[in-house]
């Protein structure tokens, strides 16, 4: 069992989901309720990693993170050292990945908000931030719930993106899913084991939590 | 008027507005029309949820919009209950009516809540979640919201269309009782023309988002302005007929209709040969007894026969068909036991008297086929 890597993983999904989610909020938010023609394109943008191959986003971001990118450049003349290969990459290619696994949940939940009980708090007197605290917010608190623990589930899952970033750097890059194939390459049978049975049992208890708070709301 | 509401609205898109509505503080207005006759829209403009591209909005002596000035919602005090009441799903009774109470100082907001929840009769359901109350009892939560922020003016979006009837009486009465505590303008949003006769002071026609009338419902039943009014408002007894001469000594106007002369108050502001609409209520169509003449026999005779009559407990409703006019019938109402002791059935010859004090004259407006409703 390779604890650093599955430290690791939580460490990625820890940080994905605290920088995600807010910005996940307000792009769902954006989508589910201002009008505009250019929505089905940024939903589509939003839903692209769902079916591009892990391989041909990795490449990308692989691409994108060297040094001779803006992104490279300005990453590197920042921190000193390059976003490839490296832990905060992985974070960043890590949000991109998880783009449609935190937007789509909360965009349905935002969309199944009456507009007339926002209307409601307008004209109740409350300012749009209010309105946002104390109505929007726990009203789509199972969407947001739902988006963070998929988040959660698919960044300690996700592999192809992962190895294209360069991942195997032992306390850097080195993930939990990235571990298993190592470890089955090595011929190391018991370790791989007890990692995919680990896994396994994530993701049960995380797609158990998406359904039974999905199913309690279907139910209110 | 200037603690009361004014609002005049004017746009083409989405929904066509040429609409002027007043409510004077304390009185109840009814905003009434057909289904999509933009009545909501009129409210939500007035709460600041809909932009009008031009008009004025003032409410309890300040100005909300003119064009230049545009409040948001938050700004313009206003209590608006929705036809679906869009009450907070997730907060309690207590909770969606304090929640709007915000311009209290924290501690009060919910005392201001249960003082509320006490005057719409909800003592003991504060606790309750909006899906744990009956639609009544919903529609109740959403008026005392509405008044937490103690709104300069009520509207209220059709807010007994989703209850039942005996609930409906009871939140209608409660509603008349509540315009005693509560000193504001109230807008009343309905399609239902007894309600809005029972509850209101005033009542604007709205059709096609232009209002045709404003007046008292009494005084709009009896005088429509027009045939397309008289036509909202379900009057039967709609006719059409050309002047033939005015007779100012005798305060009379004569006209035809359709071969018969017919005498009705003087309306000079006709011309000779216009063509105009007119209604007469049942109540001003008086049967002729067979044993001794009756009041006013010499006014207005018209021959007919009985299409039906229907006996509606004390009244009997007839409809008659005019002689040689099958196409035309009049509507009247007269006592059960008249029918019974004239032995009155369908097929019975009858004359009766149209009072020329009852007809009343307006301009044309397209009557397409001469028969009531």
């Amino acid at each position: 069992m390779d604890w650093t890597a599955l430290r690791l993983s939580l460490e990625l999904a820890g940080w994905t989901v605290l920088v995600l989610l807010p910005l996940g909020i307000l792009i769902a938010r954006e989508l589910a309720w201002r009008p505009m023609r250019a929505r089905p394109w940024l939903e589509a943008l939003v839903a692209l990693p769902l079916v591009l191959p892990p391989t041909v986003l990795g490449y990308y971001l692989l691409s994108a993170f060297g040094g001779a990118t803006w992104l490279g450049s300005a990453y590197e003349a920042l921190f000193d050292r390059s976003l490839a290969f490296s832990f905060q990459g992985l974070v960043f290619a890590s949000m991109i990945f998880n783009l449609p696994f935190a937007v789509q949940p909360m965009q349905r939940a935002f969309e199944s908000i009456p507009r007339e009980v926002r209307e409601a708090a307008w004209v109740s007197g409350l300012s749009p931030r209010r309105t946002f605290w104390r109505i929007e917010l726990p009203l789509a608190w199972p969407g947001i719930v739902s988006s963070a623990v998929l988040t959660v589930a698919h960044t300690v899952g996700e592999f192809g993106v992962v190895l294209m970033m360069g991942g195997n750097i032992p306390g850097e890059t080195r993930t939990i899913s990235i571990a298993i194939y190592d470890r089955v390459q090595a011929f190391d049978d018991r370790a791989a084991a007890a990692m995919s049975a680990l896994l396994l049992a994530f993701s049960l208890v995380a797609i158990a939590i998406v359904y039974v708070i999905t199913g309690r709301r279907a139910r209110a | 008027m200037s603690e009361g509401l004014y609002a005049r609205l004017e746009q083409r898109t989405p929904i066509p507005l040429a609409a002027e509505l007043r409510c004077a503080a304390g009185e109840l207005a009814a905003l009434v029309g057909p289904s999509g006759s933009g009545k909501s829209t009129v409210l939500r403009c007035i709460a600041g949820l809909n932009r009008p591209r031009a008009g004025e909005v003032r409410c309890g002596g300040s100005l909300w919009f003119d064009g230049a000035v545009d409040l948001p919602p938050q700004q313009r005090r206003c209590g608006l209950v929705f036809q679906s009441y869009a009450l907070f799903p997730h907060l309690s009774a207590l909770g969606n009516v304090a929640l709007a109470a915000g311009h209290l100082p924290r501690g009060e907001r919910e005392r201001r809540g249960r003082e509320l929840l006490e005057l719409v009769n909800l003592s003991g359901l504060e606790a309750r979640q909006p899906a744990q109350l009956s639609g009544g009892q919903q529609q109740r939560v959403a008026l005392a919201r509405a008044l937490a922020r103690d709104p300069q003016v009520l509207l209220l979006d059709e807010p007994f269309a989703a209850v039942d009837r005996v609930t409906r009486r009871k939140l209608q009465r409660e509603l008349a009782l509540l315009r005693e505590r509560v000193r504001i303008p109230i807008v009343l949003v309905t399609h239902d023309l007894d309600e809005a006769r029972m509850l209101a002071d005033s009542m604007t026609i709205l059709h096609h988002g232009h209002t045709l009338q404003h007046g008292a419902p009494a005084e709009i039943m009896a005088r429509p302005a027009s045939a397309e009014v008289a036509r909202l408002l379900d009057l039967g007894n709609l006719y059409e007929a050309v002047v033939l001469d005015h007779r100012a000594e005798s305060n009379r106007t004569l006209m035809d209709w359709g071969g018969i002369a017919l005498e009705a108050v003087h309306a000079p502001a006709f011309g000779i040969g216009e063509r105009l609409s007119w209604v007469i209520a049942p109540e001003y169509v008086i049967l002729h007894r067979r044993d001794r003449p009756s009041r006013g026999e010499r006014e207005n005779p018209v021959a007919g026969v009985v299409r039906d009559c229907v006996i509606l407990g004390e009244t009997t409703s007839v409809v008659i068909e005019v002689d040689g006019r099958s196409e035309t019938t009049l509507a009247m109402n007269i006592p059960t036991h008249h029918a019974r002791r004239n032995r009155l059935g369908p097929g019975e010859a009858v004359t009766v008297s149209l009072l020329a004090e009852g007809i009343h004259v307006m301009r044309a407006g397209g009557v397409a086929r001469e028969r009531t409703g």
